[in-house]
């Protein structure tokens, strides 16, 4: 019985390990966030490229997301000083020399997210606006704010 | 007997400034090869200039949409050599405006000013000597119909001994060639349109791979990523060998320069944003030229030092 115990406890302990151990690296907090958003525009770039025919259910469902996402990022929490370096990030020194800056693109890309989820596209022509509203963040993001470094 | 060396060291250093002066002396284009050219296309121009990139230096900083047209300079570029400082290529009396399609030719194909003297290789006159001069004469008239602007953009900020333009005469006849870089056997046409594009016009290889202690492109690590030559960080391995682009499909690559992501939905980022909105006005078919060519070039390990984590 105690080992019956002993094993079902055994991955909600795995799970407990790896959430705090999340909260405690901004690091890889941020970084598993980045990857849901790839993952995210990744599920509807086949629309835009015409690739797959225009799914609104998905498209509405998938901008939410990003929405949702988009709006956990934050400077304090998530790129606390100092982590530029101590792990594998590829995190520019721009985000602290320049928190201005980084704030203020955070913000655009946040209120350019929440427009997105909130259009509700209904046809592939107006979903183009939205998507490349929205996309154009990344690149300018990573342009100042990402270095990589080897 | 102490005249007869005088004598002696005084000839000895007017043959060196002698030699200096002549194997430094910048050699211009042939004026044979602008012999068959015909007058230019601005349509054609227009594909040639988002080929080149010339917007990525030459419009003013931060400049988007139709500001990057505006071609003011005025972008730092710092690199180990010093701060170079890119110049106004508008056609106003500061830029081009006074510059015959023959001088437009020399400065790209061969690094020479109107006025005689060497451009520094951060123009990348190295690449744009593989180019055709139909392209550079449609590029001439392209470029006449921009928006002229009267920015002076600042001297370069360069020390000893690289504030010494004439010495780059030697510098071109060790690495100013024509000639392809790579040689590949079967080639099909989009292979070697893709070369065209990368070697010459694209300029890929500036910053895609390493370059020596003087500045010299290692052409045998072609595109296997470098250090970055102008900033921090590093630029990546852009063949198939290990940490470059072995799992991304020519589709993945065509796709990545036309929207800036990768196969896995990350977006370019550093200076590539800028190339990618200049990629994302070229032809498709170019795209997937290029894409086709960086399949067909040899792989390379990475080509900068990892650094120990």
């Amino acid at each position: 019985m105690k080992e019956l115990v002993g094993l079902a406890a055994a991955p909600i302990l795995a799970i407990a390990v790896f959430c705090t151990s999340a909260v405690a690296d901004p690091i890889k907090d941020r970084q598993a966030l980045m990857k849901d958003q790839g993952k995210t525009v990744g599920s509807i770039t086949p629309i835009i490229k015409g690739e797959k025919p225009f799914d609104a259910a998905l498209v509405i469902s998938a901008l939410k997301h990003l929405n949702e996402d988009a709006q956990k990022i934050d400077l304090v929490t998530l790129f606390p000083a100092g982590t530029d370096q101590g792990g594998e990030t590829t995190a520019s020194p721009k985000i602290w020399e320049d928190s201005a800056g980084f704030e203020a693109a955070l913000t655009k890309y946040k209120a350019d997210a929440a427009k997105a989820a909130a259009a509700e596209p209904k046809d592939i022509e107006s979903f183009k606006v939205v998507f490349n509203q929205v996309t154009e963040n990344c690149g300018a993001c990573h342009k100042a704010f990402r270095i990589k470094k080897d | 007997m102490i005249r007869r060396a005088v004598l002696l060291i005084v000839l000895l250093a007017a043959i060196a400034g002698t030699g200096f002066w002549f194997a430094t002396a910048p050699v211009r284009i042939d004026p044979a090869l602008l012999a068959a050219v015909v007058p230019g296309d601005v349509q054609r121009g227009m594909k040639v200039f988002w080929q080149g990139g010339c917007a990525s230096c030459h419009a003013a900083p931060g400049s988007k949409g139709d500001a990057r047209l505006v071609l003011a300079g005025g972008v730092n570029l710092a690199t180990p050599f010093g701060t170079f400082v890119t110049p106004n290529i508008s056609p106003s009396k500061q830029g081009i405006g006074d510059w015959s399609l023959e001088d437009l030719a020399n400065a790209m194909m061969a690094g020479v000013a109107p006025d005689g003297r060497h451009f520094y290789p951060a123009f990348p006159y190295t690449s744009y000597a593989r180019m055709q001069t139909q392209d550079i004469a449609d590029l001439y008239a392209y470029l006449k119909t921009l928006p002229p602007t009267d920015n002076v953009a600042g001297p370069h900020k360069l020390g000893f001994p690289f504030n010494i333009r004439r010495g780059l005469g030697l510098w071109k006849r060790l690495y100013l060639s024509p000639g392809p870089v790579l040689a590949i056997a079967d080639a099909t046409d989009a292979v070697k349109r893709g070369q065209y594009l990368v070697e010459g016009p694209g300029h890929c290889g500036e910053c895609h791979t390493p370059r020596n202690a003087i500045g010299g492109l290692d052409k045998g690590m072609w595109l296997a990523g470098a250090k970055a030559a102008e900033g921090k960080g590093v630029v990546p391995n852009i063949t198939d060998g290990e940490g470059g682009i072995g799992d991304w499909s020519e589709k993945d690559l065509a796709y990545a320069l036309e929207s800036g992501f990768t196969p896995d939905f990350d977006s370019l980022g550093g200076s590539m944003t800028d190339v990618v909105q200049n990629m994302a006005h070229i032809e498709a078919s170019d795209r997937e030229a290029i894409a086709a060519y960086l399949k067909a070039v040899p792989p390379h390990p990475n080509g900068y030092p990892t650094t120990p984590k």
